[in-house]
């Protein structure tokens, strides 16, 4: 969660908290809900896309290398990716 | 002296609904309600009226349609009573929370069970906290303006909240009354267009209702609660308007015989006229009693109420609800609480009377009156009684 100092106070909100930016659902950080977190052994990987298509909270990307992974910022840790992938190669841990 | 025209009351809200120029009309009928229904899907359909009227499947569906018309920045209008208002319980909080000025017709009626279409305050009560504007109107006229000036306040730019109008069922709802019919000039003067400030439409996108989790939910219902208390000078102001532009006064609370009052009845809706017959009985016969006739509801003129008993020893509060196996009427108890710590309050005796229709006549209230007056005297002012149930 962001700090108090961040947060908007009572007379910030437009009336019946209207928001007006598209998309500011993204800003949203649902990482911090998470008690595990994804880890990858990309050597394994076949990129069948699996782990993309099931993630619930569609925050698997692609990063640099080609690989599909988890965006931390707002993965809940649900462990879904770890479950369906077929080459096992996302195991969760304690975060 | 203006012209009166006879008419059903239903009949003249529904002709006030018109010359606000209405854009949405959606309602489910359920008696006492129906002839406002009917009425106005007769002026859609002849034309007589330009708006569309949305026929749906419940009440739930009816606010719900509502809620959508209003959001794109349509002029939006709805009636129910009763177990309708029921149905309609979960999407009322969600009108005032997301700040539609919707207006509702609310023809109180008894609920649910045993089954009763009779009015006493039992539905309007139970939507007491969900942060609507609510008023209550004496007569056939009053109904008609209330009407009027429920737009003009719930769309304020500084208000944005809906309205209900509570008119008892049957004793005014069919009822014929005479009414002073505005002219449509006056009433385009009053009501300016509406224009909600962050409409939906899709050129410029926006989300209402959306998600707030527990680190933002305080701070939008304080807001919220803000916005409603504040309402109130909004509610004044468009009052003294509507005295300059109709020549008819309305206040939170109306007073009757209170100059020299040292016992006062308090009641809200149509009752208040038989109160007023046993007021004048009751003077004749030499007892200093007047009337204060609540007509905001919420938010509740607690500074105006404090002001206006402050000279009673006694002040007797009628309610047509019972808040079962709690501090007594509604009613009574708000004003118990609001008077609290002030210095100089008077004793406040409740009666719960008039429940399912119950007629309550002028001679109930005169004893009501005696009988609170002796309570007061022997501090039994904890009390309260269900009036009119046979033993």
């Amino acid at each position: 969660m962001q700090s108090s100092e961040e947060l908007p106070g009572w007379k910030d909100f437009k009336p019946g908290a209207v928001v007006t930016d598209a998309g500011s659902a993204r800003s949203y950080k649902t990482g911090d809900w998470r008690s595990q977190r994804p880890t990858y052994d990309f050597e394994k990987c076949i990129k069948c896309g699996f782990c993309y298509l099931f993630c619930p909270e569609g925050c698997i990307h692609v990063n640099d290398d080609g690989f599909m992974e988890a965006d931390l910022y707002h993965c809940k840790g649900c462990g879904i990716c770890a479950h369906e992938c077929p080459m096992h190669v996302v195991t969760m841990v304690e975060d | 002296m203006p012209e009166r025209t006879g008419m059903e009351v239903s009949i003249a809200l529904s002709e006030a609904v018109k010359m606000c120029k209405t854009d949405v009309v959606s309602a489910y009928p359920i008696t006492p309600q129906t002839h406002i229904v009917e009425h106005l899907a007769e002026l859609v359909a002849d034309d007589e009226m330009d708006a569309e009227f949305i026929p749906v499947e419940s009440e739930h569906s009816a606010l719900s349609a509502c809620l959508g018309s209003s959001a794109v920045g349509a002029r939006t209008f709805t009636a129910t009573a009763g177990q309708g208002l029921e149905l309609m319980h979960e999407v009322m909080y969600i009108a005032s929370s997301m700040r539609l000025p919707i207006v509702m017709a609310l023809c109180n009626r008894a609920l649910s069970a045993p089954l009763s279409v009779w009015c006493d305050h039992g539905d309007a009560m139970s939507i007491r906290d969900t942060g609507w504007i609510q008023v209550f109107a004496e007569n056939g006229q009053e109904v008609f303006d209330m009407t009027i000036q429920a737009f003009r306040i719930a769309e304020d730019a500084d208000v944005l909240l809906p309205v209900v109008v509570n008119l008892d069922g049957f004793n005014l709802t069919h009822v014929v009354e005479p009414i002073i019919l505005p002219d449509q000039e006056q009433v385009d003067r009053y009501l300016p267009e509406f224009h909600y400030p962050y409409p939906l439409h899709p050129d410029k996108p926006v989300s209402m209702g959306t998600y707030a989790p527990p680190h933002l939910y305080i701070e939008v219902k304080k807001a919220q609660d803000e916005a409603l208390k504040n309402s109130k000078q909004i509610i004044l102001k468009a009052w003294d308007e509507f005295r300059q532009i109709f020549g008819r006064e309305y206040n939170p609370i109306e007073l009757y015989c209170m100059d020299d009052a040292d016992v006062a009845v308090m009641a809200m809706g149509s009752i208040n006229e038989t109160v007023s017959l046993a007021i004048d009985e009751l003077r004749e016969e030499g007892l200093k009693v007047g009337q204060l006739k609540l007509r905001l509801w919420r938010p509740f003129p607690h500074t105006e109420l404090r002001e206006v008993v402050k000279s009673l020893k006694t002040l007797i509060v009628i309610d047509r609800a019972i808040s079962f196996g709690g501090p007594g009427g509604p009613v009574c108890s708000e004003v118990r609480s609001s008077l609290y710590e002030h210095e100089g309050m008077p004793h406040v005796i409740g009666f719960v009377t008039g429940l399912g229709g119950r007629e309550v006549k002028t001679s109930d209230f005169k004893k009501m009156v005696r009988k609170g007056v002796e309570q007061a005297e022997k501090g039994l002012e904890e009390d309260y009684e269900i009036v009119g149930a046979r033993e």
